[in-house]
Order: structure tokens, then sequence, then C-alpha cells
């Protein structure tokens, strides 16, 4: 078979709602691995003291990390939300793909909604304070 | 290891336009993926233009009048023409289906026409499916018995046993939901894929094989089994509108369940 071609597949397998939620599941849990750290480092910066708390305030509320968390935020929900939907799967129900498309759209649309609420939470509170 | 780019030798090319039609009411565009063995060249797609009045409904009839009529090297594999003998299966329009009971006018625009996804080609839309079928063999297949066959009857079963196998008894191993599934793409050599899973819970449900415990054992892998992240574009693409997602899910229940 060496020298057979192989055919052609992420190429030309048309995007389904099944796999790419599947996929998003993946860079979701890996992106809030990545996102831990920055909490950690966070918390470090609290430990230390006052100077370090504030540069990592400092560094955490810059535009482009303030972005990252809106992102993080949404990576926690819809892992949260497709984990549930995992779960469910797990207990053998939820397979027939009616019932497969409806509970993703639901996971996508609660993690969406989530995400709103929460930056919107954040927002509201900064503009009070 | 997950292998996303196509290897230098399975790249496709642009290949040969064949025979504007003139004067077609319903005129239909077919890119068609080809490679020949004795070419040594890289695999191309093929355009074909032709009129839909003047064969059948069907992607199958579409590509057996290209190859009667315009182009006679183009080789693909059917039987049935019919959706029983799983011989057609190909990817049409970016998903897996059989192109004897798939419609022509159900695809908007081109129709496009490749093998079914990461598998070894051996001519244009012919796979090279023999590993697909060693790791069908390997599930043992058939019915496994230790008790003595009753002597003046077949092993019976009752209606309610029986319906547990409908569902499964259905599927003609056409290997369009193995060639869907991203697990069996990347790890296609140790996961044995959506289809020989769903055959493997077949004869574990069936109520007069008495070799559930082996079989379970057999499949207790982090490859063969565990591969299958339910992803669930095998239920999406299968033809016969089988749920092998479901069957994997039950055999991981079996496997929960007999440590209880």
């Amino acid at each position: 078979m060496a020298g057979n071609p192989l055919s052609p597949h992420l190429q030309i397998y048309r995007p389904q709602l099944t796999s790419g939620m599947s996929i998003m599941h993946r860079i979701t849990g890996i992106a809030l691995s990545v996102g831990t750290l920055v909490l950690l480092y966070w918390l470090v910066a609290a430990a230390q003291g006052m100077e370090s708390y504030e540069a990592a305030q400092r560094c955490i509320g810059s535009l482009p990390m303030q972005l990252l968390l809106v992102g993080w935020t949404f990576a926690f929900y819809y892992h949260l939300c497709n984990g549930v939907r995992h779960l469910l799967w797990d207990t053998g129900w939820g397979f027939d793909l009616t019932t497969a498309y409806k509970t993703g759209y639901i996971a996508i649309g609660a993690a969406v909604t989530m995400t709103v609420l929460t930056w919107a939470c954040v927002i509201a509170q900064g503009a009070a304070a | 290891m997950a292998e996303f780019k196509l290897p230098a030798n399975s790249r496709i090319t642009e290949g040969k336009t064949y025979g504007q039609v003139s004067g077609a009411k319903r005129a239909k565009t077919f890119q068609i993926y080809r490679w020949d063995p004795d070419s040594g060249e890289n695999p191309r797609t093929d355009t074909y233009v032709i009129d839909l009045d003047k064969c059948g409904p069907m992607v199958l009839d579409a590509i057996l009048y290209i190859k009667n009529e315009i182009d006679p090297t183009l080789t693909f594999r059917r039987s049935c023409r019919e959706g029983i003998c799983g011989s057609c299966a190909m990817n049409i329009d970016g998903t897996n289906t059989l192109a004897c009971t798939k419609a022509t006018t159900s695809v908007n625009g081109t129709v496009k026409i490749y093998p079914l996804p990461h598998m070894p080609v051996l001519k244009d839309l012919v796979p090279d499916l023999s590993h697909f079928y060693a790791q069908y063999a390997s599930i043992k297949p058939w019915l496994q018995t230790k008790s003595p066959a009753p002597p003046d009857k077949e092993r019976l079963q009752s209606v309610e046993d029986r319906e547990k196998i409908d569902g499964l008894y259905e599927c003609i191993l056409c290997a369009c939901c193995s060639t869907s599934c991203p697990s069996y793409w990347w790890n296609g050599e140790r996961y044995l894929g959506p289809a020989v899973l769903l055959q493997a819970y077949r004869w574990l449900v069936d109520s007069r094989d008495e070799a559930t415990g082996e079989r379970l054992d057999e499949l207790e892998d982090p490859f063969r089994l565990y591969r299958c992240h339910t992803i669930m574009n095998c239920a999406k693409t299968c033809p016969k509108g089988l749920n092998p997602a479901k069957a994997i899910s039950e055999i991981k229940k079996m496997m929960v369940q007999r440590t209880l």
C-alpha cells in the first residue's frame, strides 16, 4: 500500500455540528488548562503582597487580557454544558440524532448566554464601583 | 499520531474537463476524484457535465452514465443499486453515503465525489477495505455457543430478545460510518471504529450467544473500544439510519455493569 494515495479526509468532509462540537470540547479543555495558569499567577501574586498583586491586576486588567478572559469564560461554560451532555450520553441517553442536535444547540446557547450574563455583571459591577 | 495533512503523493491536482453538453435543460456538473495506479501521478479531480434528462435520478445512475457514455476509465464499486449491498459507499457532497440511494437533485451545485475518507486508494473511487474487513473478522461475527444445540429445532429466542438486535442487524458494512469518524481517521490501525463495534454489540446483545464475557474481554482495550469519543459523525452519516454511537455506548455500559 506504500505507493497508494490516502483518500482526502479533513480536506473534503463537510463540517458537522457533531464533530465540530466534539473538537470544540477539546479546544476549550486545553484553553482552560492554560487559563488555570493565569488564575494561579493571580493567586500567587495576591499571596506575595500588595505590590505584586497590583502588578497582576494591571496585567490582567489590560485590554488583551480582558478579551482573553471573555474567551476563557466562554470556554468554561461551553466545557461545562457540553460536559453535562457527555455525562448524559454516558448514561445511554440522548443518542438519537434529533436529541443529540437539540442538546448540542442547547449547550451552545447556554454557554453563550452565561458568558454574556457573567460579563454583563462584571461590567455593571465595574460601573458601580 | 494524527496527521492532518495529506501525504505528498496524495495531494489532489486539477484534472480534465469533459464534454460540454449543448441544449441540455438540466445540465449538472460532477467533480470526481481520480487516481490511476499505472500513471505514477498524483490524484486529480476530473469534471464532467451531463444532462440529467439522459440518466436516472441517483448519483449512481449519473456516474454509470459517465462511465458508459463519456469516460469508460472511471472506476467505482457498485452492485445492487438499491441500498442493500453497500458497495457504492463514497463521499458525496461532503458526507459519506451510498451513491445508489443519494438523489442527484439533493445536491446543490456541483456534485463533488471522493472515495471514502482516509483510506488507501486502489483506483479512483475504490478504497482498500482489507483492514476494515480484518477488524470485522477480529470480533468473531458469528454465533458462539457452549451449550449443545437442541436436537430437533433451531436455537430459539423470544420476541423481546429478537427485538434487541433491531437497529443492528440492518448494518450492511458499507464503511460509511467508520470512514466518517475522525477518531478512526487518526487511530484506525487500532481503534475498531463504529461499524465493527456496532457489529460487536449485535453479537453481545444476542440472547443466543454464549461468549459475552470473552467478547467483552477482547474489547476491553484503550484503543479497540475506548477511542470512541461520542463524536457522532457515524450516526449522522449512516445511509441506513442506524446509530453506531448508541451501540458503542451500550458496550461501554456492559463493561461497567459486569464489574458491579
